[in-house]
């Protein structure tokens, strides 16, 4: 690990002007940047303990979204009545990652920024475009079977390893941030980038902005969801697929779906495509598989990993089953 | 006697451990200490050009850096006692020269001021390297596979019996099928850990080694310092399963890079140095072929293994050993070979041998049932082995029927519908399966000092090592009876060469090899006091024969009548004695290389023969005629899995061990030591795979989180059963080591279950959830 300074900051300014050189990074929970800077795979020469701040509560607005505050602790927020109420698939997806010890530690905010598990990327004697940029991609040619089949690139097929942020791109979840600039607001599907040429850049967060909080707009039918995650073992890895469902079904057909699906993406992946398939049809085991057929439509396999794009088919029809009762 | 021996008491140790008060070997902070960080090689094959430690020269703390180029000179350890310790990597001294055979290989020691300094040091320096093109893959360089003549220690691996192709040829029934295993990774707790400390020419050592007496050796002959001024310590181990059996290049530097800058230093290996640089299990394809009566008799048999080892040393994974005796079987070939390839070596891994060969076989079984249409059990039994065929010895004792019967028992083997996808519980189809346990029961010499006290308590002395499996407990117990003593007053001391020479931890030989030495020696104590007492006129049992006199409740005294006789303070007291001591040394080895040579004059163990020549224990223990004799311990292990269908994914629901390994020590250790064989079984079917980059040859999963071993979420109801008839023929203790047994078996139990419920033979491990779909 490199040597770095340390420093508190004590409010979202203090915070932000802090950010000002390069080099400098923010640790909240730290359960993922800590691993990063031991394996120096991430070398801050400052951090920025934001841990004093105030973003560490949930609230209903008035309309009826929730917002999260971006210190939020991952298991504070799984364990939240109101989320375990209206959002169980947020609630589920949380509980499914990492370990309890983990997920004491980790925030909301740190989870979105969380970054992937690619064996290569983290041997740094190993090539790879996300570590340095050009280096060329280890996983390609190589042993890729966790690796991703949706949204890759000639230049990286990392998968995204968030469960927490699958839920959310489901949910359409906004995402505010604050920046020397002032404040914006994020929608889910436009924070995450896709590798391209230019894996290194894994968001839209511009260096020295901030994450305070994140909004779950209001969705009264999302108490009919689920996080569905395959693995290798019961607990405590990432996923080899994962789904996450919300329907809203009447009267025997599907009047709203949300799909998203993790472990096969190179970002939390909203699967529009079977969103289209789902929203209108009837509600049926041939449409759940029709869906699946969709969501995995533009998949490209590697060598080690095709079977994943069969694995998230399933991961999703059975996901589906146990929203929409169908089977 | 035996009162304590077989009782389910806690580990004599678990206090220590769990309130952190167990010393491991890195646990150490001798003044003036340094750190040590390996830098390792990160190419599988070729030159190193340059070393550029200017900028780790830089870092705040930073002492100093060995390589190749300021190395000590070392000496080939050819000159080690035999059997006292083996070297991982006999044809490749640690930085000696600049060239590289594997990923991993240490081409650095940087040591500084404290372990963050050194860290970040040794990840400033550059190498540049001159590559090669790597051999990778055990599939693809199969054509250069060659037979070894030997295994381990001189092990025949290439057998034959009768004719196995013409029987094949000629049978009813054929079956012939191809298995294959991952490298797998041992990952104990404890990385490898080191700390030397020189002071002149006296040499202190702390190693996480499973053999102190070998690392002892080792150092002595490949640094040439005399290995009477070299101490080993290793007082806890948190788990070796084997990886810490062969001493590895970071023991070794660690010696060299405290002489080189004159203080001591401390070297661990991180956890992901752990998956190149320590060890590993060899990759194996093995074909199975089977000749048959159409009652499912077995007339031929064959087993060919291919396994991997590095270019630096030959290791060879037995997978076949056990083929050679496991079943009745008139015409069997086992043989086995290597393909060299740019790998760290490969080491023994808990049930070397066995865990993959049992796998193979026991599945290949399996198969030979369904294609019979008979009853997996009842195959077993058709073809049950009343004598090692193999050897043409009989079993010392062998008591596997009844392992099978209550295993299915305990399994409800009789609810199983043979039929295979037919049993289903909700929405999970229900698979039964079931396979044998084997593993030999080894001895070695070992020796052992005992003292009793004036103050009545006694103390054990044994260079053998509790690499967590609870040696310590056992052999407390093991004493204590003979002393007649409670388990408190009796401290047994293990983990340091200075001690009598003990087996090393491994080949699950250490409780038959160490426990009759243990005995002996408190015996030996035992048989002074009653000479002292008998020829003492104030002593009760003055002029009464030693046979009549006995120990318990911390007295001697007569057997027929306790009342008559003297608690040993008493006795000592009298005779203005603060302790009695005695050595024993039991030259017992039922392993390849039958007898230990003679101990040197002068040596500990030297006095320990000499004093052995008059301890009945240890006489009546070496007359025991072992030659007409075959060891080896049984078991068998049934399993019921659940398997989602659309998913695939695999849950082991229960496993049932029988275990049929002599004298059970104490049931709580006992039945902790098979579960632990029963989980690492789990991974090893389920899980586990160490998996390497196709193209470079590098490890790719060099970390627990891409190294998967099995968590609590993946445990079955784990239940283990002892059939606990001791082994008159092994040793006067009876009992056979169970440290590896438990995960022979429990592996091709797994997959035999999985195709019970799906159908499906998976022939390759692990069985992961994308080779069911």
């Amino acid at each position: 690990m490199e040597p770095f300074k340390f420093i508190r900051a004590n409010d979202p300014r203090g915070a932000i002007s802090s950010m000002a050189g390069s080099g400098a990074k923010i640790i909240a929970g730290g359960t993922n940047l800590v691993d990063l800077m031991k394996l120096n795979i991430e070398k801050p020469t400052q951090l920025i303990d934001i841990n004093g701040l105030k973003m560490q509560t949930i609230e209903t607005l008035p309309n009826g979204t929730v917002r999260i505050g971006a210190l939020v602790k991952n298991s504070d927020l799984a364990y939240h009545p109101s989320i375990m109420k209206n959002f169980p698939v947020l609630s589920e997806a949380l509980l499914s990652g990492a370990s309890a010890q983990l997920r004491n530690m980790a925030t909301v905010g740190g989870n979105l920024l969380q970054r992937t598990r690619c064996p290569y990327f983290y041997d740094t004697a190993a090539p790879c475009n996300k570590r340095v940029p050009g280096s060329g991609c280890s996983a390609i040619d190589g042993y890729n079977r966790n690796n991703a089949v949706l949204g890759t690139s000639k230049y990286c097929i990392a998968t995204h390893p968030s469960d927490m942020c699958v839920a959310m791109a489901a949910l359409g979840a906004v995402i505010h941030v604050q920046g020397p600039a002032g404040s914006r607001e994020i929608p889910f599907g436009d924070f995450h980038l896709m590798p391209a040429q230019t894996p290194q850049y894994e968001t839209t967060l511009k260096h020295g902005e901030l994450i305070t909080s994140v909004d779950i707009p209001p969705m009264p039918y999302a108490t009919r969801s689920h996080y569905l995650k395959v693995r290798d073992r019961a607990s405590y890895e990432f996923a080899l697929a994962s789904a996450a469902v919300i329907l809203n079904i009447n009267g025997g057909r599907i009047k709203d779906a949300r799909v998203a699906l993790g472990g096969v993406g190179t970002k939390p992946w909203r699967a529009t495509l079977a969103e289209k398939v789902l929203t209108g049809a009837v509600n049926s085991e041939q449409t759940y598989r029709t869906a699946a057929e969709a969501a995995l439509s533009e998949a490209k396999p590697y060598k080690h990993n095709a079977f994943k794009i069969e694995l998230a088919k399933r991961t999703l029809v059975h996901a589906l089953k146990t929203v929409g009762g169908m089977s | 006697m035996n009162e304590i021996v077989g009782k389910p008491i806690d580990r004599v140790d678990g206090r220590l451990k769990v309130t952190g008060k167990a010393t491991y070997s890195a646990e150490y902070f001798p003044k003036n200490m340094v750190y040590g960080v390996l830098v390792l090689s990160t190419i599988a094959k070729g030159r190193i050009k340059n070393i550029d430690s200017r900028q780790a020269e830089r870092v705040p703390g930073f002492v100093g850096i060995m390589s190749y180029k300021n190395s000590m000179s070392l000496h080939f350890p050819q000159g080690a006692d035999p059997g006292a310790g083996k070297f991982a990597e006999k044809d490749l001294l640690p930085m000696q020269n600049n060239r590289i055979y594997y990923d991993g290989q240490a081409v650095a020691v940087v040591m500084a001021e404290t372990f963050e300094q050194a860290e970040h040091a040794a990840s400033l320096v550059k190498i540049d390297y001159e590559i090669e093109k790597p051999t990778v893959g055990l599939e693809g360089n199969l054509s250069s596979k060659y037979k070894p003549a030997a295994g381990m220690g001189g092990a025949q691996i290439q057998a034959m019996r009768g004719d196995a192709d013409a029987a094949l040829h000629s049978s009813e029934v054929k079956f012939e099928q191809t298995y294959t295993t991952p490298v797998y990774h041992h990952n104990a707790m404890e990385p490898h850990a080191t700390i030397a400390e020189w002071t002149g020419d006296n040499l202190m050592v702390y190693d996480a080694t499973q053999s102190v007496t070998g690392v002892r050796s080792l150092l002595s002959a490949m640094l040439g310092a005399p290995s009477d001024k070299i101490n080993v310590v290793a007082l806890f181990i948190g788990g070796g399963f084997g990886s810490k059996g062969f001493t590895w290049p970071n023991t070794i530097l660690t010696a060299m890079a405290a002489k080189q800058i004159n203080r001591p230093v401390k070297l661990v290996l991180s956890r992901q140095q752990m998956f190149t640089t320590a060890g590993r299990r060899s990759q194996t394809i093995q074909k199975i072929s089977f000749g048959a009566t159409s009652a499912g008799k077995l007339t031929s048999t064959k087993h060919e293994t291919i396994s991997e080892s590095s270019f630096v040393d030959e290791y060879v994974e037995t997978a076949g050993l056990a083929t050679n005796m496991l079943y009745s079987c008139p015409n069997v070939e086992v043989s086995h070979s290597l393909v060299r390839l740019n790998r760290v070596t490969p080491c023994p891994t808990r049930a070397p041998g066995e865990a993959p060969g049992t796998f193979a076989l026991e599945v290949a079984m399996d198969e030979l049932a369904y294609q019979l249409k008979m009853d997996p059990v009842q195959l077993r039994l058709v073809n049950y082995a009343d004598t090692d065929e193999g050897k043409s010895k009989q079993f010392s004792s062998k008591n596997l029927k009844e392992c099978y019967r209550r295993g299915a028992e305990a399994i409800g083997w009789a609810q199983r519908n043979p039929q295979v996808g037919s049993m289903r519980e909700g929405d999970y189809l229900v698979g039964y399966g079931m396979a044998t346990a084997t593993y030999p029961a080894n001895r070695s010499p070992s020796s052992a000092k005992a003292i009793l006290y004036a103050d009545g308590h006694a103390e054990i002395m044994c260079a053998t090592q509790d690499i967590g499996t609870g040696t310590y407990t056992i052999m407390t117990q093991a004493a204590a009876d003979i002393f007649g003593l409670p388990v408190e007053k009796v401290q047994v001391k293990l983990g340091n060469s200075a001690y009598p020479k003990g087996a090393n931890s491994g080949g699950s030989q250490v409780t038959a090899s160490v426990g009759p030495a243990i005995r002996a020696a408190a015996v030996g104590v035992l048989e002074k006091l009653k000479k002292m007492a008998i020829s003492d006129n104030a002593s009760p049992l003055h002029g009464h024969k030693e046979e009549n006199i006995f120990a318990s409740d911390g007295r001697i005294h007569l057997k027929d009548n306790a009342d008559k006789g003297e608690t040993y303070t008493q006795l000592l007291n009298r005779q203005g004695l603060q302790k009695v001591e005695a050595l024993a040394k039991t030259n017992v080895s039922n392993r390849q290389q039958t007898e230990s040579n003679p101990a040197a004059k002068g040596t500990a163990e030297a006095s320990a023969e000499e004093e052995s020549k008059t301890n009945p224990a240890v006489q009546e223990d070496e007359h025991v005629d072992r030659k007409p004799y075959s060891f080896h311990s049984f078991g068998a292990q049934f399993v019921r899995v659940l398997v989602d269908p659309l998913l695939n994914r695999v849950k082991v629901d229960r496993a049932v061990s029988v275990m049929d390994i002599g004298k059970v020590m104490n049931l709580k250790l006992a039945t902790n030591q098979i579960m632990g064989g029963m989980i690492f079984g789990i991974g090893m079917a389920l899980l586990e795979e160490t998996a390497y980059d196709p193209n470079n040859g590098r490890v790719v999963t060099r970390d627990l989180a891409q190294y998967l071993v099995p968590v609590n979420a993946d445990m079955p109801q784990l239940e283990v059963q002892f059939i606990d008839i001791p082994d008159p023929i092994i040793s006067p203790i009876g009992a056979r080591g169970i440290g590896e047994i438990g995960i022979t078996g429990i592996t091709a139990a797994i997959n035999n279950a999985i195709y019970h419920a799906t159908g499906k033979r998976v022939r390759d491990l692990p069985v992961t959830l994308d080779k069911l779909i």
